[in-house]
């Protein structure tokens, strides 16, 4: 922050934030009800003129604490501001212009002279009494500024002062909600492959087998295309191989994987090939023919892949 | 039915008070004050302006305060002086428990400070002194 920014901040210091000016109506009885029934106050001597008298009134009278009330500007003011620009927002203007667009209530200190009765017209101006240096809060850093409205009767008698103390801060970062990574695609399971994905589960790669003819086959399938026999069993395989082609894919991109993403044809020293990723391997090092390793990895609860990596360099 | 100055002594401790924070509560108080930022009555806006939800208006919490030091005083008690500091918010689904105990007298105008303290499921969310001036009493 410039120092050039928090000497206009403190120019503000023991300036008249908001000419006096008067609450839109004179205290009267049915906002006195509305106020206490929301506070369900049950203290007679604001709605029962008799129960006033009782405690030496000369009738009802306000709650005290409702002393600000009676100057609130209302909802038009609020979701309509004036065009026309008053002290206080300028103020507010230059606590935005240093990120301070959030704002608390901290600290009230009414200080009562006299009691409220129907009929009073009270008015209010406030001055800025302080603007702190930036304090870090829990809320985000923010500076505390003090003022103090003083409320006064028609005749510009004094009723009430109220040491008010805001805090405007700069909203703390709130992480990004974590979103659950999306999900890979399902595998279509069926009777005929879920075999080969059961045992993808407990990390063991297997490969079909011919019961009959012995030959070994990939993907998985009800019947041998060499021999026509529906009698199968599976082998488990070395899980060595190498790489008989592959592409990278840039685009388009599914959410579940990171790019650029390898897709190998692995071909397994058992002689089958299935499709594959590549894992341990910058995209630009994948070679045609390279040797690889079998490798796992769970990407959720459900599905367990196999996956390659380079060989290590077996030594000659 | 009002108590006397004579009558309280420092020390004395008010009954304690639970306040059911319900929304309507929380956005009915604060129209009710006539405070229309969204903050105390729109959940998406509080939000957008770093708070969890909406809370409760400061003028509320004044308004609680007030009844609550009052109607252990009595209707004849005067309110000269609310002085508080807010802590942590009253968000809705919560309750403030209201506790006082009473910290001075002063017989210069029979004038009696309560300090008062309301805490919620997160902290305190007021603390302060209420001064009321109280009728009677042997002065």
């Amino acid at each position: 922050m410039s120092d050039d920014y928090e000497a206009r901040l403190q120019a503000w210091v023991g300036r008249e934030l908001v000419a006096r000016r008067p609450g839109q109506d004179p205290v009267n009885v049915p906002m006195i009800r509305h106020w206490v029934e929301a506070m369900e106050d049950a203290n007679p001597v604001y709605l029962d003129e008799d129960a006033a008298k009782a405690t030496g009134r000369d009738g009802v009278v306000a709650p005290a604490s409702m002393i600000q009330a009676w100057t609130m500007r209302g909802y038009a003011a609020t979701v309509r501001p004036s065009t026309e620009p008053s002290g206080f927002d300028e103020l507010v203007a230059l606590l935005g212009e240093g990120g301070y667009t959030s704002v608390v209530a901290t600290d009230s200190e009414l200080e009562f002279e006299r009691e409220l009765v129907p009929g009073d017209h009270v008015s209010v101006e406030e001055h800025v009494e302080s603007i702190s240096p930036e304090k870090k809060t829990g809320l985000g850093a923010g500076r505390f500024v003090s003022t103090v409205k003083t409320y006064r009767d028609a005749s510009g008698e004094v009723v009430a002062t109220q040491r008010w103390r805001t805090l405007r801060f700069r909203p703390a970062d709130k992480p990004a909600p974590e979103k659950p990574k999306a999900l890979r695609p399902r595998p279509a399971v069926n009777p005929d492959n879920a075999f080969w994905f059961e045992a993808a589960r407990e990390h063991r790669l297997v490969i079909q087998r011919c019961a009959d003819c012995k030959s070994l086959r990939h993907p998985p399938g009800p019947c041998c295309p060499q021999c026509g026999s529906f009698a199968w069993d599976t082998v488990e395989s070395s899980g060595e191989g190498h790489v008989y082609t592959f592409t990278v894919n840039h685009h388009p991109r599914h959410p579940a994987f990171d790019y650029p993403l390898v897709v190998a044809v692995v071909e397994l020293a058992e002689g089958t090939r299935l499709i594959a990723n590549m894992t341990g391997v910058e995209p630009a090092d994948v070679e045609v023919g390279m040797p690889v390793v079998l490798d796992w990895i769970d990407p959720d609860p459900d599905l367990s892949l196999p996956v390659f990596r380079p060989a290590a360099h077996k030594e000659r | 039915m009002s108590r006397a100055f004579d009558e309280v002594a420092v020390g004395e401790e008010l009954p304690e008070l639970p306040i059911p924070l319900t929304r309507t509560m929380i956005v009915a108080t604060a129209l009710a004050s006539r405070d229309y930022q969204d903050v105390h009555h729109d959940p998406a806006l509080a939000e957008d302006r770093g708070s969890k939800d909406v809370f409760m208006n400061i003028l509320t919490t004044n308004g609680l305060v007030d009844r609550y030091v009052t109607s252990w005083a009595g209707p004849a008690a005067r309110v000269k002086a609310i002085r508080i500091r807010l802590g942590a918010p009253n968000y809705p689904g919560d309750t403030m428990v209201l506790t006082g105990t009473v910290s001075a007298k002063h017989d210069d105008g029979h004038r009696v400070e309560i300090a008062v303290r309301g805490v919620n499921a997160i902290g305190p969310h007021v603390t302060g002194t209420v001064v009321v001036q109280l009728p009677g009493g042997a002065a």
